[in-house]
């Protein structure tokens, strides 16, 4: 049995995906379901002089038009950021489910409907009057904080939601040290999550017991409940919050929303369960958009290429309100990894959070290290071509050292374990980089343009040691549990408090369960994702999943185990020490054919005719696990890119990944994972980007102007793996739903411009369009 | 004003009156309950609310219920016959050509319209043959790979 | 996603959807529904009235005779691109249609209704400006043909009257020593062309005989390359001529369009590499 774990078992998710049957939120039916809709502010800044709801509440199957104040009066209360960082002065404006005097962005809500049908709502939400006052508008984080600028809330001067640094080391003497210093201003920009699914919310409160169920589109579903007890006043213990089939989350289904307390609000009002679902235009404003980052940054070095120190400053724009998580991610999960793979000894970051006039930013998949990576990879790039190294040297000359016991880098976090070396030469090796670079030579010679981009990274995940949690001010804890359960028949439910969500745990966890207890895979059910159903857990994000809510199962099943191996002692009259476990049977020590099965133990536990002394009855076993440290995968990735001499458009003609997740428990669903990242990620360099006029009004705010990367722009990925376990849990397993999207930006970036090295071009800003690589080489060849 | 329509979706014939606007993916959704076809977007882009109008792959939510008068209609939910599951729908399994599944009925029916006009497609082709389906999760890897196995298979 | 109400018209007849349209001045005719249906899902668009065409016999089918191809207004994307009379006549319209939205989209957008909506992203004008089509439009009683020239008047806008409907393109069929290549920068996102350009190139003996070069997508409407095609005709076609004849297609582009993705200045620049593309392709062609 033992088998199952590692090997590629087919998802137990799919048959009622591929056929239609999975549903989600949407497909939801209530009895005497209605539908909301939400008025949207078409401003970016602005004071609302007068709502008008009459003629909206007069059309036809209009149940109820509500307003913030409306709101407000029925004692709901405002939107809790869930992250206020220690010694970064953070600012917590209020933000009211929906705008009450002011608007702060195009999107804010500043008005519901409820109506019979969906397209009666829509009718009737167009017909709410607003009128409004506008008021200046400001997009940029860096002209935010400026003398001047437009000011979002009274609460936050300059517009500064937060000021947090992080030091390691002597970054001054560094940089006296060095022998040479490269600057570069990076900007990583705003991206749109763009989760398949748009959110969706649905609602049913029973007046009667002042209970009330939230079907949502979660990633965690236990969060929204306890702050959707803070929220909308109900106790927590009479919300039951249910993540249904979830169709993608990359971050953006973290937040507990505005929507989510005005269903809850409005089905109250209406005494009607009430359904809400995005539409995709509303998505590209409502729903939270993740990065953009300006960063000034310097790294110090010696002629040789060993790095000395990195000093950064950067502005994060968090959007007009914070977000549950949005503080979080700009500090903890991007400054503490500045060290990335390499032995940086001094390291100083200061981090501005900004309030703009723009939708809230929080997680998307990588959250920080997508900013930290980037940032790093690129500089020890411009500090190869300042010193006219190959790439590959100066990150060789750095990479810290194999280790299996904690590395501590400048920022102070211990990585666990560690090979990045064995990572880089494998993937050198699959790429034949030798060959590339002079592929490379060849193509340069006939007038072609070609580049090859490496990126070695490690990354944070698996979060992690709740005590951590709360030292960085994140409002809950970071563990996670599961419940084991067997059935009188032998058949097995578990219940684990995270909540994946096209990831494929429901097959992993069957997989280590069937692994840790020797039962046929077949008998084991996966259930999450209800609040009613599942023990608490903090959700999935953070490529924890595996690594935490994983964690917590393996020592439910063992538990378990324990407890049926003393029952089976019992039943075959031996002393405990003396049974042996294997292939689903219990057995006397050297007498194989004394054995009870672990059905048969189970039976005799569940019906309790004969147990040890004082034994409680039933099988199962309830585990918690706090891990002691986050779990660090690492790995290597090359790009290989030609573009077009004339229109300048970018061909990316070889991917090349190594990733190291530790033990992994199904290959085929870790290479999917790895896929998908990759394709984020270079979604980002080449393509995506959110833009906003001045006046705050979103350029790309639809399918139609954002482009989500498509099948046609690929190759063929090369993927392979080195097996570095962690110690952090019992699996050995580390996190690896964000690697690719860690990885694949910067080594398309790095690529792109080795290729346009020979214009003298080092840097565009992403996304990297055609017309702005015309712009550089044109702008480059006129200096 | 409603209009009566008369629509065969699966095999079975509907005869319902429907308000003009209604766009076919809400009357196979909310008329009908059949909700494995999804909406992932509003500008035609997505994909995902792929259905097949007399065998041929279309946007539903590009399409009024109106204009389906008459017409032959199949979703995800009637690709599999008596049970067993079309090629595609095995080859998308067997592939792991799906994460969250939410891209997945659309990607499936465009991939029969696909095979049907091409049923020996290369690579390539079925890349820019995929070019109105958008997938978050997968990475299309997968995705590519399943619509070669069921090829294959389809050919015998 | 939602579109506001409309009144609901299905005529049986072209005469029917006629008199539909003059009693219903705003009202909007329904085709395949891949330009009207997105605008009336955002709330951009809300007419009164749909007047639904899809049923009418007489505005489908691709017809060719007489040196000339017919193709009826509902003749869907897809059809263009696997009809054997297109490929044969006037193969450059069938490289187009592949190049139009995706599978789904060419299963359902149609000839006329692209025409007729007239974006300056579409790639048909682009290409019926370069073959000298002629549009024929009906008011249910009269018919009238427009020249393509005339047709396209401004972004989304044509010179067809309120009350007149797309009935069919006509093009003049082309064969041996003639050879056409549209090509295109799709935008990443929408499909829709950024600039698309369509040559038709007659060679004999070496020598440019005729040539036709549209730019599409950098200006509101379609625009002839002309002191381009000037620059090439009566030459004999190589690298040194067609570069001379592309160095004069920025002269056509006045006041173009811009956006995220691209500017006016990056537009002007792809069409005039997208233009000595075409040129080169359909030379090549006119010479197999």
């Amino acid at each position: 049995m033992a088998t199952i774990f590692g090997t590629p078992v087919k998802r137990r998710e799919d048959p009622r995906l591929i056929t239609g049957q999975a549903k989600y939120t949407d497909d939801l039916v209530e009895p005497g379901m209605v539908h909301m809709a939400v008025v949207r502010s078409p401003y970016a800044h602005a004071r609302i002089k007068r709502i008008d709801t009459s003629k909206a509440a007069q059309m036809p199957g209009v149940l109820g038009v509500f307003t913030g104040k409306d709101m407000q009066a029925a004692g709901m209360g405002n939107m809790p950021c869930a992250w206020v960082v220690p010694n970064s002065d953070t600012k917590t404006p209020p933000y009211p489910a929906i705008a009450v005097d002011t608007v702060r962005y195009v999107g804010n809500a500043v008005a519901i409907v409820v109506a019979t049908d969906r397209y009666l709502a829509r009718d009737a939400a167009d017909a709410v009057q607003v009128d409004y006052d506008p008021l200046p508008v400001v997009v940029d984080a860096v002209k935010a904080t400026e003398a001047g600028a437009p000011q979002l809330h009274a609460e936050a001067p300059k517009n500064l939601a937060f000021h947090w640094k992080v030091s390691g080391g002597d970054v001054e003497a560094a940089f006296k040290q060095a022998d040479v210093v490269v600057r570069e201003t990076i900007v990583n920009q705003r991206l749109v999550p763009n989760a398949m699914e748009p959110r969706a919310a649905l609602a049913r409160y029973d007046a009667a017991t002042d209970e009330v169920t939230l079907w949502v589109t979660s990633q965690n579903p236990h969060i929204v409940r306890f702050l959707l007890g803070l929220t909308t006043g109900i106790p927590e213990n009479r919300v039951r919050v249910v993540a249904p089939e979830v169709g993608g989350g990359f971050g953006s289904k973290i937040p507990h929303y505005p929507e989510d307390a005005m269903v809850v609000f409005a089905s109250k009002m209406v005494g009607r369960p009430v359904k809400w679902t995005e539409t995709r235009s509303e998505n590209y404003k409502a729903t939270i958009h993740g990065r953009d980052h300006v960063q000034e940054v310097e790294l110090a070095a010696k002629k040789d290429g060993t790095i000395l120190g990195l000093r950064a400053k950067v502005w994060a724009n968090l959007g007009a309100y914070l977000s549950t998580a949005s503080t979080g991610v700009p500090t903890i999960l991007h400054g503490l990894m500045l060290s990335g793979v390499y032995t940086i000894k001094n390291i100083h970051e200061d981090v501005y959070g900004v309030f703009t006039n723009t939708t809230p930013v929080d997680a998307y998949r990588g959250a920080g290290r997508p900013e930290a990576t980037f940032l790093v990879e690129r500089m020890v790039d411009l500090l190869a071509r300042e010193l006219s190294m190959d790439p590959v040297e100066v990150r060789r000359k750095n990479l810290i050292p194999p280790f299996t016991d904690g590395y501590t880098v400048a920022t102070g976090l211990v990585y666990d374990t560690g090979n990045y070396q064995a990572a880089l030469d494998k993937a050198l090796e699959l790429a034949d980089y030798q060959g590339l670079r002079k592929k490379q030579a060849e193509a340069r010679a006939a007038g072609k343009i070609m580049g090859i981009g490496v990126c070695t990274y490690a990354e944070i995940c698996g979060l992690g040691p709740s005590s951590v949690a709360g030292a960085v001010g994140f409002g809950g804890g970071l563990w996670e549990s599961a419940i084991v359960r067997f059935h009188p028949s032998g058949k097995v439910t578990v219940m684990v408090g995270v909540s994946p969500h096209g990831q494929g745990e429901e097959t992993t966890f069957a997989q280590i369960v069937a692994s840790e207890l020797g039962v046929p895979i077949e008998d084991v059910q996966v259930v999450h994702g209800d609040t009613a159903q599942t023990p608490m857990g903090w959700g999935t994000y953070g490529s924890r999943t595996t690594a935490v809510g994983g964690g917590a199962l393996a020592q439910a099943a063992r538990k378990v185990k324990e407890k049926a191996r003393a029952v089976a002692a019992h039943l075959l009259e031996a002393s405990v020490e003396d049974i042996d476990y294997a292939d689903g049977k219990f057995f006397v020590k050297g007498s194989p054919s004394k054995a009870k099965t672990i059905q048969d133990v189970c039976l005799m536990a569940n019906v309790a005719w004969n147990l040890p002394k004082g034994m409680e009855p039933g099988l199962e076993a309830s585990a918690f696990f706090d891990p002691p440290n986050f779990v660090y995968p690492f790995g290597a990735h090359i790009a290989v890119v030609e573009i077009d001499p004339d229109t300048y458009e970018v061909k990316l003609v070889k991917y090349v990944a190594v990733d190291d997740c530790g033990k992994v428990i199904n290959p085929m669903i870790v290479e999917g994972q790895i896929h998908g990242g990759i394709v984020q990620g270079i979604g980002q360099a080449l393509w995506e980007g959110a833009r906003y006029d001045e006046q705050g009004q979103l350029l790309t705010g639809s399918m139609m102007d954002y482009v989500v990367p498509k099948a046609e722009f690929f190759p063929k990925f090369e993927l392979g793996a080195t097996e570095t376990p962690t110690t952090v849990n019992a699996l050995g397993v580390k996190g690896i739903g964000e690697t690719g999207t860690i990885a694949s930006t910067p080594a398309v970036y790095n690529a792109v411009m080795d290729a346009l090295a020979p214009f003298k071009v080092r840097k565009v800003d992403m996304p990297l369009t055609p017309e702005r690589i015309w712009r550089a080489i044109r702008d480059a060849q006129r200096s | 004003m409603k209009v009566p329509v008369s629509v065969t979706v699966n095999g079975v014939t509907h005869a319902v009156e429907v308000e003009p606007r209604l766009l076919l993916v809400h009357f196979l959704r909310e008329t009908l309950g059949l909700t494995g076809t999804n909406v992932g977007c509003d500008t035609s882009q997505c994909g995902s609310c792929t259905v097949l109008i007399d065998g041929e792959a279309v946007k539903s939510c590009t399409v009024l219920a109106v204009q389906a008068d008459g017409r032959q209609v199949t979703t995800i939910e009637g690709l599999a016959r008596n049970g067993t599951l079309h090629p595609l729908q095995e080859a998308f399994w067997e592939k792991h050509g799906l994460q969250c599944g939410f891209c997945t009925p659309g990607m499936i029916m465009t991939a029969v319209d696909l095979l049907a006009r091409n049923p020996n497609p290369t690579e390539a082709e079925i890349r820019h043959g995929l070019e109105g389906n958008l997938c978050r999760c997968t990475g299309y890897q997968n995705i590519v790979a399943a619509v070669q196995h069921a090829a294959a298979r389809m050919k015998g | 996603m939602y579109p506001a109400s409309f009144e609901y018209y299905r005529p049986k007849t072209l005469a029917e959807a006629a008199a539909l349209l003059g009693r219903h001045q705003e009202a909007r005719l329904l085709a395949g529904g891949h330009s009207l249906l997105p605008l009336l899902k955002l709330r951009l668009a809300s007419p009164p009235a749909l007047i639904d065409i899809g049923g009418l016999a007489e505005l489908k089918g691709i017809q060719a005779r007489a040196g000339a191809l017919t193709i009826g207004a509902l003749t869907t994307h897809a059809q263009v691109v696997s009809s054997r009379e297109v490929a044969q006549h006037c193969p450059i319209l069938a490289e187009a249609a592949a190049l139009i939205g995706d599978l789904q989209v060419r299963n359902r957008g149609t000839v006329g209704g692209s025409l007729a909506h007239a974006d300056p992203g579409a790639d048909y004008p682009t290409v019926m400006l370069a073959l000298g089509a002629t549009m024929t439009a009906s008011n249910g009683q009269a018919t009238r043909d427009i020249a393509a020239d005339a047709f396209f008047t401004d972004l989304f806008t044509t010179s067809l009257q309120p009350n007149e409907l797309l009935t069919a393109v006509s093009v003049r069929s082309y064969g041996k020593g003639t050879g056409g290549a549209y090509v295109k920068h799709k935008h990443p996102a929408s499909g829709y062309a950024v600039v698309g350009v369509a040559a038709l190139v007659t060679v004999n003996g070496g020598t440019c005989e005729q040539v036709s070069l549209v730019v599409g997508g950098a200006t509101g409407t379609p625009v002839r390359a002309t002191a381009a095609e000037q620059a090439l005709r009566g030459q004999p076609v190589n690298d040194a001529t067609v570069g001379a004849a592309v160095r004069k297609v920025a002269e056509a582009i006045r006041d173009p369009l811009g956006d995220v993705y691209a500017s006016g200045d990056y537009r002007v620049h792809l069409a005039t590499v997208l233009a000595g593309r075409a040129l080169r392709t359909a030379a090549e062609r006119a010479r197999a």
